[in-house]
C-alpha cells in the first residue's frame, strides 16, 4: 500500500497505522504520540496529540476525510495522502492539545525525576505556546503511597493509560484503573497491590511523565549530570532480556531502565530484580556508552567545548585571584 | 388536528398492560412482519419509509441496518438506546412509562429485521420504575407467546433483556453503551472499526434510539411507502418532541415533522405560547448539545423564510444561523431569562460528565465551565470570550466521540448570538448579579439581507 505522508510517499503493509508509516519515514513529520506505545496493544487515541489531515481517503474513495483523526489508531488505505507539519489546522490543534494537557499538570518539572527525559517537556517546547491562558487552581489528589519501589504523583498524570495496559499485557494481573470522570479521573484502586509483581516496575518506563517515578533514584540526580551506559546480564527471570541502560554519577549505578528506542519507547521490558536490585558493575556486562541524540538536554553535560585556559596575569594586583581562578578550572 | 402514529392510544386507560395495548392493534407489526414479510423485506420497507434515527445524530435508519455485516456464525445484537440523559430530553421516559409495550414490540420486529437472537433495551440507571415496567410488559408478552422460543409459530427465537445503565451521560453514546453493557467502564471506543462491523462482544450490533425503534411499528403496519407521506422532504414521519421551558404547557408532543416552529409555540393544540404572557428570547430546538437561538433567528432562517420543525429547516444556515432537530428537546427561554447563566448550567453538566478519556474533553470542558463560572458571578474580562470560543474550537472535532462537540456548540453559539449580554456581565459586574439583560433585541425582525455586489 502506498500513502504519502507531508509529499513523503513510502510503501507500507496493510493494517499499518498513519503513525507508524509516518516513523518508518523519520524526521520532522513524525506526529509526536504521547498515549501510544508500539509494545502496548490497544494503546492510544486518546492524548490526541498526534492528530493529522488525511486530505485523500484513499485511491478508490479520494473525498478527504471531515475531521482530523488520530494517527496512532488510524490505518493506512492505498494512496492515501496525509498532511501533518504542512497543514495549519493540524499544527493549530496540536497547539490546543498541548495547551489542554498542560492546564492541569503542576510545572513542577524543577523538582520533578523525570525531567529532562519528560515528553511533556519535549512536547510543549515543540508545539506549545510560550504562555498558558488558565487562570484558575489546578486539580489536585490525594497522595497515595504505593510502595519503596515506585513514586506516584498523580497531580503529574495526562492519564495515558499506558500503565494500564502494562499491567494487562505485561505483569500477570491488572488490579488498578481509572476511578472517576472527567478531569477528576486518577489512576487507582489498590494501585498499591497492583506495584506487587515482578515487572511492575515498567510503569515507570512507559510513563510520559513524572507521574510515575523510581523511588530509588528519587531525589538523587538530574538525569543530565547521570551518564548513560549499555550493559546486560543473564537474567533468571525467563521473561525478562536483561538488556538495560545504567545511568551512571562517578562510579556509581544510580538508575537502572529499559532501553529506549528513538520515540521514548521501552525496546524490551525488563524484571524489577534488574531495575532495583542489580546497582553494582559488577552485576552486569559493560556493552558501552549509550548514543544520546545531540538534541538532547542528556547529552548537554557529557562534551567539555573547549575553551582557552585562562591566563595568569602579571599584575600584582590580580595574582592571587588569577591563580585561583586558573586552579578551578584546570582541576577537571 | 394532525395523525399520531405513536402516541395515537396514549390516553387509553390501562394501555401500559398487554391486554388493552392487543385490544387497540397492537402487535400486529409483529404479526405481519414475522408472517408475511422477510427480513430483508422489513429492511427495505425501513428503508422506503426515510425513517432518520431520533437519538440526535438523525442518520437513517433504514441505511443502518443495511449496513450491519453478516458474517456466517457471529451472533448478531440489536440495542436500544434508552439511556436518555440529554438535558431538555424526556420523549423516551414518557414513551417507556406509558406505552411500554409499543417499544417491545418495535424491539421484536426491528431485531427479527436484523437477525439478532437476543436484543438489549439498556435503559438509564436513574429511571428505575421505567425498568421495572418494561420488565413487567417482557414478561407479558412472553406469557402470551411473542418473545422467547418459536413466536406465533414462525420459528423465529427472541429473547429480550432490560439492563439497567450505569447513570453517566457518556453512556448514551453509542460504544461507550456497548463497553458498559459489555460491563465494563463506560468509556467510548475509539473508531473504527464501528458497532455494525464489530459491537457488543465483538459481534455485529445496531444501536437504536427509542423512538426510532417504535417508529418502526407504524411503518410496518402501514409500509414504508404511507408513513413517507407524513413529513417533509428527507424529513419523514412524526417526531415527538419534549418541549419545556417558560412554556404554558410544557410536555412530550407528537408532530408531523415539517410543523411551522410558530404554530408548534404558539398554538394551543401543542405549548400554547410563552407562560406568564412573557416575551420569548432564546431557543435550543434539539437538546442541551445543539446551538442556542435568538428568538429572532429562531422564527425565521437568515433569509427570512419561516422556520419549521424539520431536519433541514433547522439547521439552515449552518452553525451561523441555524442549529439542530438533535433529540427533540425543546427549551423556550422567556425574556427573563440570563443566557450566561444558562450557558454556564450546560458547561457545568459537561464538566460534569465527560469521561475523562481523552484530552480535549477533559481539560476543555473544565476550563469552560470555571470561565463561565467567573463571567455569571461578575469576575469576567473582556477577553473571556474570546478566550471561550476559542478553547470551544480547540474542543470541537479533536475529540474521540461527540461529546467534545456537544459541549463546545452550546457554549460558541451563545457568545455568537448574546455576545451583548456577555459583555454587559462585564462592564456591569454588579448589576448582573442582581437582574437580568432582558429581551434586548433578540426579538426584534431580522434586517434585510443586503444584496451581495456582484
Amino acid at each position: 500500500m502506498k500513502v504519502t505522508i507531508d509529499g513523503f510517499p513510502i510503501e507500507v503493509e496493510a493494517g499499518t497505522t498513519i503513525l507508524n508509516a509516518a516513523r518508518m519515514i523519520g524526521g520532522d513529520i513524525v506526529p509526536p504520540a504521547m498515549c501510544y506505545y508500539s509494545k502496548l496493544e490497544g494503546s492510544g487515541g486518546k492524548c490526541r496529540t498526534c492528530l493529522v489531515q488525511v486530505t485523500k481517503g484513499s485511491e478508490k474513495d479520494p473525498r478527504p476525510m471531515p475531521k482530523l483523526v488520530a494517527s496512532c489508531r488510524t490505518t493506512v488505505m492505498d494512496g492515501m495522502e496525509v498532511k501533518n507539519i504542512t497543514s495549519p489546522e493540524v499544527i493549530e490543534a496540536r497547539k490546543g492539545v498541548v495547551e489542554m494537557l498542560l492546564i492541569n499538570h503542576p510545572l513542577d518539572c524543577p523538582v520533578c525525576d523525570q525531567a529532562g527525559e519528560c515528553h511533556l517537556q519535549d512536547l510543549g517546547y515543540e508545539h506549545g505556546a510560550a504562555k498558558t491562558r488558565y487562570e484558575f487552581d489546578r486539580r489536585t489528589f490525594e497522595k497515595i503511597d504505593i510502595g519503596d519501589k515506585i513514586q506516584l504523583h498523580m497531580t503529574r498524570c495526562i492519564l495515558c493509560y499506558r500503565c494500564v495496559f502494562v499491567a494487562d499485557q505485561i505483569t500477570d494481573h491488572r488490579i488498578h484503573g481509572i476511578l472517576n470522570r472527567g478531569d477528576h479521573s486518577e489512576i487507582s484502586t489498590y494501585i498499591q497491590k497492583a506495584v506487587d509483581n515482578d515487572f511492575s516496575g515498567n510503569v515507570i518506563d512507559v510513563c510520559p511523565v513524572g507521574a510515575l517515578t523510581d523511588k530509588t533514584f528519587r531525589f538523587k540526580n538530574r538525569v543530565w549530570f547521570t551518564k548513560p551506559v549499555e550493559a546486560h546480564r543473564e537474567c533468571e527471570n525467563p521473561k525478562c532480556c536483561g538488556k538495560v541502560t545504567l545511568w551512571y554519577k562517578g562510579e556509581d549505578v544510580i538508575r537502572v531502565t529499559a532501553r529506549k528506542d528513538e520515540y521514548g519507547e521501552a525496546e524490551e521490558f525488563i524484571c524489577n530484580t534488574c531495575r532495583f536490585d542489580k546497582k553494582k558493575t559488577s552485576d552486569w556486562v559493560i556493552e558501552g556508552p549509550r548514543k544520546v541524540s545531540h538534541k538532547s538536554v542528556i547529552s548537554s553535560n557529557h562534551y567539555d567545548t573547549l575553551h582557552p585556559l585562562p591566563v595568569v596575569k602579571t599584575n600584582p594586583v590580580l595574582i592571587e585571584a588569577n591563580k585561583e581562578q586558573f586552579e578551578r578550572e584546570t582541576r577537571l | 388536528m394532525a395523525r399520531k402514529l405513536l402516541l395515537e392510544h396514549i390516553n387509553v386507560p390501562g394501555i401500559n398492560t398487554f391486554d388493552v395495548y392487543r385490544s387497540k392493534g397492537g402487535y400486529a407489526a409483529v404479526e405481519k412482519a414475522l408472517k408475511t414479510l422477510t427480513p430483508d423485506e422489513v429492511v427495505e420497507e425501513v428503508k422506503k419509509s426515510g425513517l432518520r434515527g431520533r437519538g440526535g445524530a438523525g442518520f437513517p435508519t433504514g441505511m443502518k441496518w443495511s449496513f450491519l455485516a453478516k458474517p456466517e456464525g457471529v451472533a448478531r445484537y440489536l440495542v436500544c438506546n434508552a439511556d436518555e440523559s440529554e438535558p431538555g430530553t424526556f420523549k423516551d421516559r414518557y414513551l417507556m412509562t406509558y406505552i411500554p409495550h409499543l417499544l417491545i414490540e418495535g424491539m421484536i420486529v426491528a431485531s427479527f429485521a436484523l437477525g439478532a437472537k437476543t436484543s438489549f433495551i439498556y435503559v438509564r440507571g436513574e429511571m428505575m420504575p421505567q425498568i421495572r415496567i418494561l420488565e413487567k410488559a417482557i414478561a407479558e408478552a412472553k406469557a402470551k407467546g411473542f418473545l422467547g422460543k418459536n413466536i406465533l409459530g414462525s420459528g423465529y427465537d427472541l429473547e429480550l433483556y432490560v439492563q439497567p445503565g450505569g447513570g453517566a451521560y457518556i453512556c448514551g453514546e453509542e460504544t461507550a453503551l456497548l463497553e458498559s453493557l459489555e460491563g465494563k467502564r463506560g468509556n467510548p471506543r475509539i473508531k473504527p472499526p464501528f458497532p455494525a462491523i464489530a459491537g457488543l462482544y465483538g459481534c455485529p450490533t445496531v444501536v437504536n434510539n427509542v423512538e426510532s425503534i417504535a417508529a418502526v411499528v407504524p411503518i410496518i403496519n402501514e409500509g414504508g411507502d404511507e408513513y413517507a407521506k407524513v413529513g417533509i422532504g428527507r424529513s419523514t414521519g412524526t417526531k415527538l418532541i419534549s418541549a419545556g421551558g417558560n412554556l404554558k404547557k410544557p410536555g412530550v408532543y407528537e408532530i408531523d415533522l415539517g410543523l411551522p416552529v410558530e404554530e408548534f409555540l404558539y398554538s394551543d393544540e401543542y405549548c400554547g405560547g410563552i407562560a406568564n404572557g412573557k416575551r420569548l428570547k432564546a431557543v435550543v430546538a434539539g437538546g442541551s448539545s445543539v446551538p442556542i437561538l435568538p428568538a429572532n433567528l429562531f422564527m425565521k432562517t437568515i433569509n427570512g423564510e419561516g422556520r419549521l420543525m424539520s431536519y433541514e429547516s433547522l439547521a439552515d444556515g449552518g452553525f451561523v444561523s441555524g442549529t439542530m432537530m438533535g433529540s427533540g428537546g425543546f427549551i423556550a427561554y422567556d425574556e427573563d431569562q440570563c443566557i450566561v447563566r444558562n450557558t454556564w448550567n450546560f458547561a457545568r453538566f459537561y464538566h460534569h460528565e465527560s469521561c475523562g478519556q481523552c484530552s480535549p474533553c477533559r481539560e476543555g470542558t473544565g476550563w469552560m465551565e470555571k470561565v463561565l463560572h467567573r463571567l455569571e458571578y461578575g469576575h469576567g474580562k473582556m477577553s473571556d470570550m474570546d478566550l471561550l470560543v476559542d478553547v470551544s474550537k480547540k474542543i470541537e472535532g479533536n475529540t474521540i466521540c461527540p461529546l467534545g462537540d456537544a459541549a463546545a456548540w452550546p457554549v460558541a453559539s451563545a457568545i455568537r448570538h448574546f455576545r451583548d449580554e456577555f459583555e454587559w456581565h462585564v462592564t456591569h459586574p454588579h448589576e448582573a448579579t442582581t437582574r437580568n439583560f432582558g429581551l434586548a433585541h433578540y426579538a426584534d425582525p431580522l434586517p434585510k439581507l443586503e444584496e451581495a455586489a456582484s
